[in-house]
């Protein structure tokens, strides 16, 4: 196979429409999907062209016609037996293929492990840049180019990144930022099946067993209040007060990267640039210093609270409300009163 | 066995501090390291070097202070360590590095898995491997976090965010290693003595076939169109009082009139 190339001087005027890849896991559209379609269906409004979501999979009509309840002028449906589970040749070259018959401007996919998979893969095979990770799209006024905003340097630095002399402009975008498309009980557009040319001998790797999740699921997306420890817990115990707390709050336990790494919680619970992005109502930050990247990861969080022994710890220029002392006597404290405020409403 | 492993020496981005007044990253004083991703895709292959023989290459495109980031990979066991450095490969985006480095990895032929890390701690892309597979044309499996080799496959556990799905390949494999694969090794003493002996071998653009309108600044499909630190826009306030009960049940009563509890 002849490899791609970038800068070949293309006609951008064949090149239209935006493009979501949509995500199933075990069947299930990912949330990333919906928040896709919001930010796909404010590109695509700007530049006056259609919306698309692609879905890949087999047997997955159903989920097909959910999508168009989203604002998506058209649903294109990779269907294939080889489709049925992930694979990084069959969904790549399924996608590659189609891009490079229908000519979108835009490409956008989830920035999930299985997202950041398949695009790079994808962006390589049809020949143009990829952005990795985006929190913000939007469209230069100017020309219509794509302008995607991404953290750099760790999450020290946003940059924001352009594709000016190749299509289609792709990007993966980061879970749990962009506002989701809204449901409407009309449905909309049609869904278009295109059956890929695949055969067994092109996907290389072979699906042995998918192992089930070692812990419950933790929804720290979906979370509206999250209550989080860091380094400040001193030991694996002191998620007991976090728990006691998040209990009485309805909340959801968070940690920072560091007691991942020490053991003391399981990953599925970390916040952070390479842990979940939040976005809750109120975030309640105990014994966490407040790093960058840690920052990256809960700074658009409504309310951001604070609980420190550290009077100059970072995370106090950037809380609401922050309070220093002791997390061991400021969260029973805490969880008392509430306790108080909720006898009083009775 | 051959395994070719890809590093990248990057700022340690953990230290970088910002700032306040100028809005401006403090880049001095920052050191550059082996990027941690990388370093397990190295010790995974030091590994398989102890276990079955395995010959370790380790390629580095970087200027030329990148070398130290390759004595260090061969004070910690590798076979041999190549520098690709070049003022035409400067300011390469991740097509550009990927094309750069598939060059390398095509002339020294003869490798059964290319091991990368998952991502570098200052791009966070995580693209560069999986690009390097595609123009390759070989298998890939990234954020693994488990390797055993049997027979002449692979069994490979990748991370996901549902689970962890188990996959079998054949070699030649492009593979993406994540933290949760294994604790890298120091180097011993012995390593970093003969590291300092061995020669660190430099590539450049003249010994490779490449398409220079591929590469470089020029050759880098994507362009940084501006960047900048992210403004803080919140109002920070303490919370008042004489001990840590009284704090806590003024923060109560402030969520509470904020609707918040």
């Amino acid at each position: 196979m002849v490899r791609a190339k970038v800068n070949q001087d293309i006609n951008f005027e064949s090149y239209n429409d935006v493009w979501v890849i949509g995500q199933l896991d075990n069947g299930k559209i990912h949330p990333v999907t919906i928040e896709m379609l919001g930010v796909g269906k404010n590109l695509a409004n700007q530049v006056g062209k259609k919306l698309a979501v692609v879905m890949i999979g087999n047997d997955i009509q159903e989920e097909c016609g959910k999508m168009l309840h989203y604002g998506v002028d058209k649903v294109l449906y990779l269907q294939h037996q080889l489709l049925e589970d992930f694979s990084t040749d069959g969904y790549s070259i399924a996608i590659a293929d189609l891009i490079l018959e229908k000519k979108p401007e835009v490409v956008i996919f989830g920035a999930t492990s299985f997202g950041r998979d398949i695009a790079p893969r994808i962006a390589a095979r049809v020949g143009t840049g990829l952005t990795a990770d985006c929190t913000k799209l939007e469209v230069d006024e100017t020309d219509g180019k794509l302008l995607q905003t991404r953290p750099a340097f760790g999450g020290n630095m946003m940059a924001t990144i352009i594709c000016p002399k190749n299509r289609p402009q792709m990007a993966t975008v980061r879970p749990g930022v962009m506002e989701r498309a809204k449901f409407s009980q009309e449905v909309y557009g049609d869904i278009e099946i295109i059956t890929p040319e695949l055969s067994e001998d092109r996907i290389l790797v072979k699906l042995l067993e998918k192992l089930p999740l070692a812990h419950k699921r933790v929804n720290l997306i979906d979370a509206k209040m999250i209550v989080s420890g860091g380094r400040g817990l001193k030991s694996p115990d002191g998620f007991e007060l976090i728990r006691n707390l998040a209990e009485k709050l309805n909340a959801e336990v968070g940690s920072s990267r560091a007691c991942v790494d020490a053991g003391w919680i399981d990953p599925s619970h970390q916040v952070g640039q390479t842990g979940t992005t939040v976005r809750p109502e109120v975030y309640i930050a105990c014994g966490i210093s407040g790093a960058i990247q840690h920052l990256a990861g809960m700074g658009e969080s409504k309310y951001i609270i604070a609980i420190n022994k550290d009077p100059n710890a970072p995370i106090f220029k950037i809380c609401d409300y922050g309070i220093v002392g002791d997390l061991n006597e400021v969260i029973p404290a805490m969880i008392s009163n509430i306790e108080r405020v909720k006898t009083l409403e009775l | 066995m051959n395994i070719i492993v890809c590093i990248k020496q990057v700022p340690n981005t953990n230290e970088v501090r910002i700032n306040q007044e100028t809005g401006t990253l403090i880049r001095d004083g920052v050191p550059s390291i082996m990027n941690p991703d990388d370093k397990n895709a190295l010790e995974e292959a030091l590994c398989l070097k102890d276990k079955y023989d395995a010959n370790v290459t380790v390629i580095c495109m970087g200027p030329p202070q990148a070398k130290s980031a390759l004595q260090e990979a061969l004070a910690m066991g590798a076979d041999e360590a190549i520098l690709l450095s070049d003022r035409a490969f400067g300011g390469s985006d991740t097509w550009a590095t990927a094309t750069i480095l598939a060059a390398a990895i095509e002339k020294l032929g003869n490798y059964d898995i290319v091991f990368c890390g998952r991502q570098a701690i200052d791009g966070d892309t995580a693209q560069v491997g999986p690009e390097i597979a595609e123009f390759l044309q070989i298998a890939q499996v990234t954020y693994v976090k488990e390797l055993t080799v049997t027979d002449h496959t692979l069994k490979v556990t990748r991370y996901s965010e549902i689970g962890d799905y188990v996959m079998e390949c054949k070699m030649p494999v492009l593979l993406t290693a994540i933290k949760e694969l294994n604790t890298p090794r120091y180097p011993t003493v012995r390593g970093i003595f003969d590291a300092y002996k061995s020669n660190v071998r430099v590539i450049t653009l003249e010994d490779l076939e490449i398409d220079i309108t591929q590469i470089g600044l020029k050759g880098s499909p994507t362009n940084v169109y501006k960047s900048f630190v992210p403004v803080k826009s919140r109002h920070s306030e303490l919370i008042e009082g004489s001990d840590a009960k009284l704090k806590a049940a003024a923060l109560i009563d402030k969520l509470t009139s904020l609707k918040l509890i």
